[in-house]
């Protein structure tokens, strides 16, 4: 079997190409990449940031809020609370912005040009 | 309502050791059956690696989930918080933030390029023989550094179990429980061990939750009370601070920024998660396990934060370490204070069917890597039919298998998560640069690709052996010798910047440039998910 499926075909690569060249494709990549990126930084930063200064400034994140519970422990729990945000978010963007773009490309693809590769022709329709 | 024995004594362990093995015997047999039964239909080189693509997202999260919470997060962060405090938490966080960049940059985008292993994404676009060898042998090296953690984990908790505190028995019990587990994944394939892990990762999430529950209800509900019942036993209020264990020195500090780094970038770079992406059918069901996922692992990791402190109060930092199993059996430990031999037989069965599951998602990860990618691509030339590849798998299974035994018997002893820090430090060297240049950089060549990940993969193994984790401290695998000129014991803050460099200087420096036409179809399949293999029905 080896890269059956994958294996990149000439006749499908030039129509490849020019997908890639439509306005709707680069919409598409602007809008994944625009979300994607800024948002990876976001949240490396802020988990750096925690790292840093539950590593460099012990004595802040050991400051006692409430009870026995200090910074360090609230930071903590906020970076759950962030990851569990930043997921929820991305789904939503995906459905709203992403995902019916991505259907329209692949099934313009599909119905076409992708025949002539040899590859499966329709499916993919969730 | 609630007992609470004056002490947890470790010594009446060995009064129950029928009773947990037999709960814990049943739970085997159990899972066995099940891997049977999945295994019928096991037919066709996709049905043994992905399952047929044939799980839906829910499943698959599930599955990821058990995988994911292996004994380096059950046994080994209840451990490190138990004995360092607030410095065992930041496993916690940086395991699971870790999923961020798995679900932004690589989960979707990777199922829509690849097939059954993360080297068909990599060498999709590049030269197939270079970067696939590569690749294969990143996810072998990987693969090798997790196994060796679990193996540690199994040795730490049946001889927990057994009460065996010499090494030669505990020897004997990882070489036991390694053969068992080579013979699951030899029967069960892909589909056998996804089933495992789902059973798994829900008895796992319940057993925690109900213990997070029980110590919860001891303190009142009130988190300040038993954060306070944390000190009172350790007579030591840092504990509640960060700097335990990494506070003590400039180096110690950069060790912990090592680790957070490793950690971080460590989760979308590990080869049997990725493989987890390829089981189910479209790219929406890739992203929908990944919610999933991250939903249970974020829910559990808040329920090791009360079990870790949870056992720091009730059992004790000294109780622990001096048990057979040392740090690693923290959460037995709880369990066996809070309902007895009934309890610990659970939670013990649990935690290795645990360590079952998982070992069996990384010996069928390594050998359909070495299979697929090295055997049926490279000494075949895509001319071995499937069935002699999926021969091949099982044969690597079992070379696999006898090597993470050795490994495990020299790793016994070090903490389960420290362990697999290592391995994700690995995977985040070797292979997260190649992965996110080859999505995103459209200039990326073969030369980077080959520099960035040999060139990671060797730093990273290298500064490990040159670290105090081998050499040179009483608590080293070799404790005798002391070549260890490397001081940090994680190698990720120099490993993984040099990774993502070499991936940089070696693309610049390449004078080929590589076939535009693949790039663009790459990025198409990666958006789109164009052509992306549907679920089949043999």
């Amino acid at each position: 079997m080896g890269n059956d499926a994958r294996t990149p075909d000439v006749a499908a690569s030039a129509d490849f190409k020019e997908v890639q060249a439509t306005e709707q494709f680069r919409e598409l990549r602007k809008r994944h990449r625009s979300f994607v990126f800024p948002m990876a930084i976001a949240f490396l930063l802020w988990y750096f940031a925690y790292v840093l200064l539950a590593d460099y400034a012990a004595d802040f994140m050991s400051t006692k809020v409430w009870g026995n519970i200090n910074v360090g422990l609230i930071m903590g729990l906020l970076q759950f609370v962030t990851t569990f945000a930043i997921t929820g978010w991305y789904v939503s963007y995906c459905n709203r912005r992403l995902d019916p773009i991505a259907a329209e490309i692949r099934h313009g693809i599909e119905g076409h040009e992708f025949d002539k590769a040899g590859n499966r022709v329709g499916g993919e329709t969730p | 309502m609630i007992s609470i024995p004056a002490a947890v004594d470790v010594a009446a362990l060995k009064d129950t050791t029928l009773l947990n093995m037999g709960i814990f015997g049943l739970f085997v047999a159990v899972t066995m059956v099940i891997v049977l039964r999945a295994s019928r239909n096991n037919k066709t080189a996709a049905d043994y690696y992905a399952a047929g693509r044939s799980f839906t997202g829910s499943q698959n999260g599930t599955a990821i989930a058990g995988d994911y919470l292996s004994a380096a997060s059950f046994l080994g962060i209840t451990g490190a918080i138990a004995v360092n405090g607030y410095d065992g938490f930041m496993y916690s966080i940086g395991f699971l933030v870790a999923w961020l960049v798995a679900l932004l940059l690589v989960a979707e985008l990777l199922r829509n390029t690849g097939k059954f292993t993360m080297a068909d994404v990599l060498s999709f676009r590049l030269k197939q023989r270079p970067v696939r060898i590569a690749a294969a042998i990143s996810t072998l090296a990987v693969c090798f550094f997790y196994l060796l953690a679990q193996m540690a984990g199994a040795g730490s908790l049946i001889s927990l179990l057994l009460g065996i505190s010499d090494w030669g028995g505990q020897a004997l019990v990882i070489i036991v429980v390694g053969a068992l587990m080579i013979m699951y994944v030899l029967i069960g394939g892909m589909k056998g061990t996804t089933w495992v892990q789902i059973i798994k990762a829900m008895l796992l999430i319940a057993g925690a939750a109900v213990m997070t529950f029980w110590v919860l209800a001891i303190y009142g509900f009130n988190l300040s009370d038993l954060l306070g019942g944390a000190v009172e036993t350790a007579k030591n209020p840092a504990v509640l601070n960060p700097g335990l264990q990494y506070g003590k020195t400039e180096t110690s500090k950069l060790d912990f920024m090592s680790l957070g780094l490793a950690l971080v970038l460590g989760t979308a770079a590990l080869p049997h998660v990725l493989m987890r992406f390829y089981t189910v059918p479209t790219a929406k069901e890739a992203r929908k396990s990944v919610v999933w996922s991250i939903g249970l692992i974020g829910l559990f990791y808040l329920f090791t934060l009360v079990l870790g402190y949870g056992a720091a109060a009730l059992v004790g930092a000294d109780t622990i370490k001096a048990a057979p199993g040392g740090v690693n059996s923290a959460a037995p430990l709880l369990a066996f204070y809070l309902g007895g031999p009934l309890l610990l037989g659970f939670i013990s069965a649990v935690a290795f069917a645990t360590i079952l599951a998982v070992v069996a998602g990384l010996t069928i990860t390594a050998a359909a890597s070495f299979a697929h990618d090295i055997y049926a691509s490279v000494i075949a030339k895509g001319k071995a039919d499937a069935d002699t590849e999926v021969k091949v798998a099982r044969r690597t299974v079992v070379v696999i298998g006898i090597m993470a035994i050795l490994g495990g018997i020299f790793a016994n002893g070090q903490n389960v998560a420290f362990l697999v820090a290592l391995a994700f430090a690995v995977a985040a060297s070797a292979n997260l640069p190649t992965i996110i240049y080859s999505l995103f950089w459209r200039r990326f060549t073969t030369q980077g690709a080959v520099w960035s990940m040999y060139g990671g993969l060797a730093s990273a193994i290298i500064l490990i052996a040159l670290s105090p984790v081998v050499s040179g401290a009483k608590t080293s695998m070799l404790p005798g010798a002391n070549f260890a000129v490397f001081p940090l014991s994680n190698p990720g803050i120099v490993s993984i910047p040099l990774a993502f460099f070499l991936g940089w200087l070696g693309t610049v420096l390449d004078k080929k440039r590589e076939d535009t036409t693949k790039q663009a179809e790459m990025e198409v399949r990666s958006l789109t998910g164009v052509g992306a293999e549907k679920a089949v029905d043999h």
